[in-house]
């Protein structure tokens, strides 16, 4: 007999094309059909933190905007807490996700929030075999288990829109916290320092002294904004 | 505890971004390498939906919209189930869909095709998959319709599926198309998949048993989202 693993297959990604809000932002498809659209507060009222809006671009290959991009946003609270499902741990009407469109003519886009915090990093994962072998070892006898580094502050992105054969993946950083950034292990992650500029926004304000973070996405050609793989 | 890590997602089975015979994503395609970022809270964490985001009628295309009558065109039903890759219903789950109306025209105010909009027919649907991971939509099959890509694309009739799994990595948008239609072989869009099987996993059955008898037919859809390592446990060896 033929061994075989019975694990299903992820199914594929197909373009969102150009209606898609139609399906997830009715209202700017020219039509009212829902008692409530989703995503359009993130952080909700009782968030505590910096209230910030976040704006900018979406650009193409041709250095044009991408008019109909479609943008959904997840991130962690001012204590750097993502909201789970049993709720609790954040405040009460924080949902930490939204849904962010441009406007048709000049493919602005922008939403208001809280500036979240620093969230835990990644654990190393070991295997219960490797840290058997590990906690045994003679270099290792006496040291405390690895602390997770810390990430700076970011809101992570997804994109989908006509012409995205499967949504993009994308992080912004913001650039008030220099010394968070130059300690995180994603933005370390990238080789090429050049590169990881791509995902730090820039800081200005607006005139009730909000700050605001602009953030250009371009899609390909010099300065391509780092995209994961997650 | 925080969630498990996801499998890897497997690209082979993804269309990539540059597939020129797709035009439009010649100048969207990013160029450079993605960078493959091991998952961390930001990734194997996602937003949650309750009951309280939408109403039952939500799920039923037939009636969301109906203003004078029911919309024009043939009644189906589109059910199955929402799984992950290790065979795991995924409940309470949101899945939002949109489609042009029988004639094969959006809702849209960007679209300009000379078939007409039908008054009793929006064209979005959102629900909630039940405990077991089900879900099912009322509505009428979409129509073909042409778009510009060369001189005579048509897209299959098809339905857009977004759907969240429980991770900001599940995060997927897809199409289904209906079994037995000629234009799935000719369309572009469609084979930006390059994967054969993949493009199978796409395409709803004709499913009599889920048919209503002198009312609809039905098309079963399951959607399959990357799966979930399982917790390391200390008795098992490689936690996996
Ligand atoms: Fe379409």
């Amino acid at each position: 007999m033929r061994q075989t693993l019975d694990y299903l297959r992820e199914t594929a990604s197909q373009t969102a094309g150009p209606y898609v809000h139609i399906g997830l932002a009715p209202g700017a498809a020219g039509f009212d059909i829902y008692r409530e659209e989703l995503g359009r507060d993130i952080a909700g009222p009782n968030a505590r933190g910096q209230r910030i809006r976040v704006e900018g671009l979406v650009i193409d290959g041709m250095g044009s905007p991408v008019k109909d991009v479609l943008i959904e946003v997840w991130q962690a609270n001012a204590d750097g807490i993502y909201p789970t499902p049993d709720g609790g741990a954040v405040e009460d009407g924080f949902r930490g996700w939204g849904r962010v469109i441009t406007d048709f003519e000049t493919g602005e886009w922008s939403f208001e929030t809280v500036k979240p915090g620093a969230v835990a990093g990644r654990h190393p994962t070991v295997s219960s075999v490797a840290r058997r072998v590990r906690d045994t070892h003679p270099d290792w006898m006496g040291r405390t288990d690895e602390a997770a580094a810390r990430m700076a502050p970011h809101l992570n992105f997804w994109l989908v829109a006509r012409g995205i054969n499967i949504g993009l993946n994308t992080r912004m950083y913001f650039p008030d916290e220099a010394e968070a950034n130059a300690a995180d292990p994603v933005l370390n992650l990238i080789e090429w320092e050049k590169r990881r500029a791509t995902l730090i926004a820039t800081r200005g304000e607006d005139k009730a002294g909000l700050p605001v973070y602009r953030f250009e996405i371009r899609l390909q050609g010099d300065d391509e904004t780092v995209f994961f793989d997650i | 505890m925080t969630p498990a890590e996801f499998y890897q997602r497997d690209r082979r089975l993804q269309p990539p971004a540059l597939t020129p015979d797709y035009k439009t994503s010649v100048a969207r395609s990013p160029r450079l390498s993605l960078i493959s970022l091991e998952n961390t809270a930001s990734e194997i964490t996602g937003p949650t939906f309750g009951h309280g985001d939408i109403d039952p009628i939500d799920n039923d295309l037939i009636k969301n919209h109906a203003r004078t009558g029911d919309p024009i065109g043939e009644r189906i039903i589109v059910h199955g189930r929402v799984l992950d890759e290790n065979a795991r219903p995924v409940p309470n789950t949101l899945v939002e869909i949109w489609q042009a109306n029988a004639g094969g025209r959006y809702r849209h105010k960007k679209d300009s095709y000379l078939a007409p909009i039908d008054p009793n027919f929006g064209g979005c649907g959102r629900t909630l998959t039940d405990g077991t991971g089900y879900y099912f939509f009322r509505t009428v099959k979409p129509g073909a319709y042409p778009w510009r890509n060369w001189i005579n694309n048509w897209r299959p009739a098809h339905i857009h599926v977004s759907v969240f799994g429980t991770a900001f990595c599940q995060r997927l948008i897809t199409q289904l198309y209906f079994e037995g239609d000629p234009l799935i072989a000719q369309c572009p869009i469609v084979h930006t998949i390059p994967d054969p099987d993949a493009i199978q996993q796409l395409i709803a059955r004709l499913d009599m048993n889920a048919s209503v008898p002198l009312d609809c037919l039905a098309y079963k859809f399951d959607i399959v989202l990357r799966g979930r390592r399982s917790t390391l446990f200390e008795n098992r060896l490689e936690g996996n």
